[in-house]
């Protein structure tokens, strides 16, 4: 309440223009962002896109070189110590103490935090991400999977208002993603904020809102929809025999952006409508192949943005 | 979780309380843990100090021991035998080869095959109990004057006390044969007094800059720092809290060093040992500071090990541990000023051999903190607490 917020109170990451280079070379180029309080947002992107120097940005493991903004209303520059109280990082390596065990780790951050009672802050800690019964097998020692939701653990203990997980289920199995998913949406129903980098289309879409970055530019953002929808391609879906003939000779046809299959069907993308069908109208009448007007996939918009953000930016 | 209560709005977070001791304790107690984990580290703890102390203690060692003598034996009494006895009790003499004629003898400290030679000529008993003073000869390969010395000066003393407590003739009126005077305790002739004290410094110095000058740079390495990093804790606070559990393991080093010291090379404490214990401890701080501030500095674990054998050698050559500090060149006095164990060596001898009080240390004393808060303050400033 006391704070020196500067943005609506039911925002909770408010930067504008953030850049940020490494020996020369810009990593993020002037970035700007809104999340909402208790909402989850997907970050997409490419590998080396900037979503980590991004989130590193967010809680000041890293100084902008340019760019302002708040982060639970306090100053992203001036006010890092009061932002690591609140908000809890999710590394993308395991970076706990391979060394100590599941609850020595958890103990370690509940007193650097200082919680009144650490013990009980880690042994409550281990029932809630099930790891009862590993207290005291080493972290490093731990699976993948067992290793992110200790990982997710920590850095919910204390209580913070903002979760910043980057890639958070990297190598992580189906089974394990959609659990550590479920816990995700419990702690934003209980009003937690969470932004989070993913690689995987199945985890935007269970995102409220998603922003795409790609080469350190921030392509497009707002709810899946509305990322379809804003991004004017248009996307015919063909099923039938010889889908790798079909893609063969379409590729580089005029109006026909993107062609990729799809399981037993094709998608077959292209930003310019009338070109799109012009070419296609031939291959519609012929038997074998059924056609059908359709919505593109969030996979056919993101691959479709990076390839003109390569084009634009590279 | 209490985040329903106050999504939407602002709340500041306050300061936990004893937030400062709290963070440093959890710091502590990790790097605790770590330490126990990390076996090769704990067993260098004590094999370090033990290995050190061993090897230098009795390589360093310029009153050697156990050295090789013939003996020449003319005739078998009971006196020939408790002067053999007497002389081996020295401990400078170990018997290695009885020979039966004099050419032997020769021929044996010729070739280098014994250091001493021992002759009991015949007669020697009923001379001894006759008072005619009869010769005992001991030959010495003088070569190196040092190993010899020490040995012939310890030979008069306990060649007499053997001859008054087995000849049954009571207080011989006269030495039987001419006694060289041998100090029973000189300080100045016992290098390992002045060696002991020393390497207490010096073995310190090394293990505690090396536990401290890797710690930084491990935990970037293994990834951690980024983590530990985006939590709420200051620089000074992993500082403290990785320094402070290397000073209890930096104590009971310097606890075995010192015990050693007095155990097996008979070393005394001559001042007080609490004194010796305070000192001890902030000499440990300093170096562990000097270490830490290393570990802010270097970019890996390799630079680490680089940069505290950079320190470590002057330390040894310098410090007045090798060679006498009022010896040195005067620039290289003012350089062995500003490395702490030149003060801890002043400290560690002053207190043991010659018993020296507090106010005798003052100046030493003032130094280490001096280093010590130099080294500390560095080592906050340099910590970078972003990862740009």
């Amino acid at each position: 309440m006391s704070s020196v917020s500067t943005s609506a109170p039911d925002i909770a990451i408010n930067v504008e223009g953030l850049s940020k280079s490494f020996g020369g070379r810009e990593v993020v180029h002037d970035l700007s962002m809104q999340v909402k309080r208790g909402s989850i947002y997907g970050f997409l992107g490419p590998n080396g896109s900037g979503k980590t120097t991004t989130i590193r940005m967010l809680c000041g493991l890293l100084t902008p070189d340019a760019g302002e903004g708040t982060c639970l209303g306090y100053d992203i520059r001036r006010d890092a110590d009061k932002i690591k109280r609140q908000v809890g990082y999710m590394t993308q390596r395991f970076s706990l103490y391979q060394d100590l065990s599941v609850r020595e780790n958890l103990e370690f951050v509940a007193r650097l935090y200082g919680l009144r009672d650490a013990r009980a802050a880690a042994r409550d800690m281990i029932q809630r991400i099930g790891l009862n019964g590993r207290e005291e097998q080493l972290a490093g020692e731990l699976s993948g999977g067992w290793k992110q939701r200790l990982a997710l653990g920590a850095c919910t203990l204390p209580n913070p208002q903002l979760l910043l997980l980057d890639e958070p289920t990297a190598g992580v199995d189906p089974k394990a993603r959609r659990d550590f998913w479920n816990e995700i949406h419990a702690l934003a129903a209980e009003g937690l904020t969470v932004l989070v980098s993913t690689h995987y289309m199945d985890e935007a879409e269970r995102c409220h809102e998603i922003a795409y970055i790609a080469y350190g530019h921030l392509l497009a953002h707002g709810t899946v929809d509305e990322v379809i929808a804003k991004s004017a391609l248009s996307t015919w879906t063909v099923s039938g025999d010889d889908l790798n003939g079909l893609a063969a000779e379409l590729t580089g046809k005029p109006g026909v952006d993107m062609v990729a299959p799809f399981g037993t069907s094709l998608h077959v993308s292209g930003r310019d409508k009338a070109a799109l069908e012009a070419t296609i109208a031939p291959y519609r009448d012929r038997k074998g192949w059924r056609w059908e007007d359709s919505e593109p996939s969030l996979e056919d918009v993101f691959i479709d943005l990076m390839n003109r953000s390569k084009d634009n930016f590279q | 979780m209490s985040a329903t209560e106050i999504a939407g709005q602002n709340r500041d977070v306050p300061e936990p309380r004893f937030g400062f001791w709290r963070r440093s304790y959890a710091m502590l107690v990790k790097e605790f843990i770590q330490l126990r984990r990390d076996r090769v580290s704990f067993a260098m703890i004590v094999m370090i100090p033990v290995m050190q102390l061993l090897l230098f203690g009795y390589a360093i060692n310029t009153t050697p021991r156990h050295l090789p003598t013939a003996v020449l034996i003319q005739e078998d009494s009971d006196l020939a035998r408790s002067v053999l006895k007497a002389m081996e009790n020295t401990s400078y003499f170990r018997f290695t080869r009885e020979v039966h004629s004099v050419a032997e003898f020769d021929d044996l400290l010729q070739s280098g095959k014994v250091l001493f030679g021992v002759e009991i000529p015949r007669g020697f008993e009923r001379a001894v109990r006759r008072g005619d003073r009869p010769a005992l000869l001991v030959a010495a390969d003088a070569t190196d004057p040092v190993a010899a010395g020490s040995a012939l000066g310890s030979l008069g003393a306990l060649v007499q006390t053997a001859l008054a407590h087995d000849l049954h003739i009571g207080d011989p009126p006269e030495m039987p044969f001419e006694i060289r005077a041998h100090a029973r305790y000189n300080p100045a002739a016992e290098s390992r007094l002045n060696i002991v004290p020393g390497l207490v410094g010096t073995i310190l110095t090394m293990t505690m800059l090396i536990f401290t000058a890797l710690s930084v740079t491990r935990e970037i390495e293994r990834g951690t720092m980024e983590s530990l990093l985006s939590m709420p804790i200051r620089p000074v606070e992993v500082m403290f809290g990785k320094i402070i559990p290397y000073v209890i393991v930096g104590f009971i080093q310097a606890s075995l060093i010192v015990s050693i010291g007095v155990l097996l090379f008979g070393v005394p404490i001559l001042g007080s040992v609490v004194l010796l214990a305070a000192l001890t401890t902030l000499f440990i701080t300093t170096n562990l500071s000097i270490g830490y501030t290393f570990s802010t500095i270097v970019q890996n674990q390799l630079q680490a090990m680089q940069m505290s054998m950079m320190f470590f050698l002057p330390s040894i050559l310098l410090s007045g541990f090798m060679f006498p500090f009022a010896g040195m060149p005067v620039w290289a006095q003012y350089l062995g000023e500003a490395l702490p164990l030149t003060h801890y060596i002043r400290i560690v001898r002053a207190i043991m051999l010659k018993g020296a009080a507090p106010s005798n240390l003052q100046y030493d004393t003032i130094a280490l903190i001096a280093l010590m808060l130099v080294a500390m303050t560095i080592a906050v400033t340099r910590f970078r607490r972003t990862l740009d």
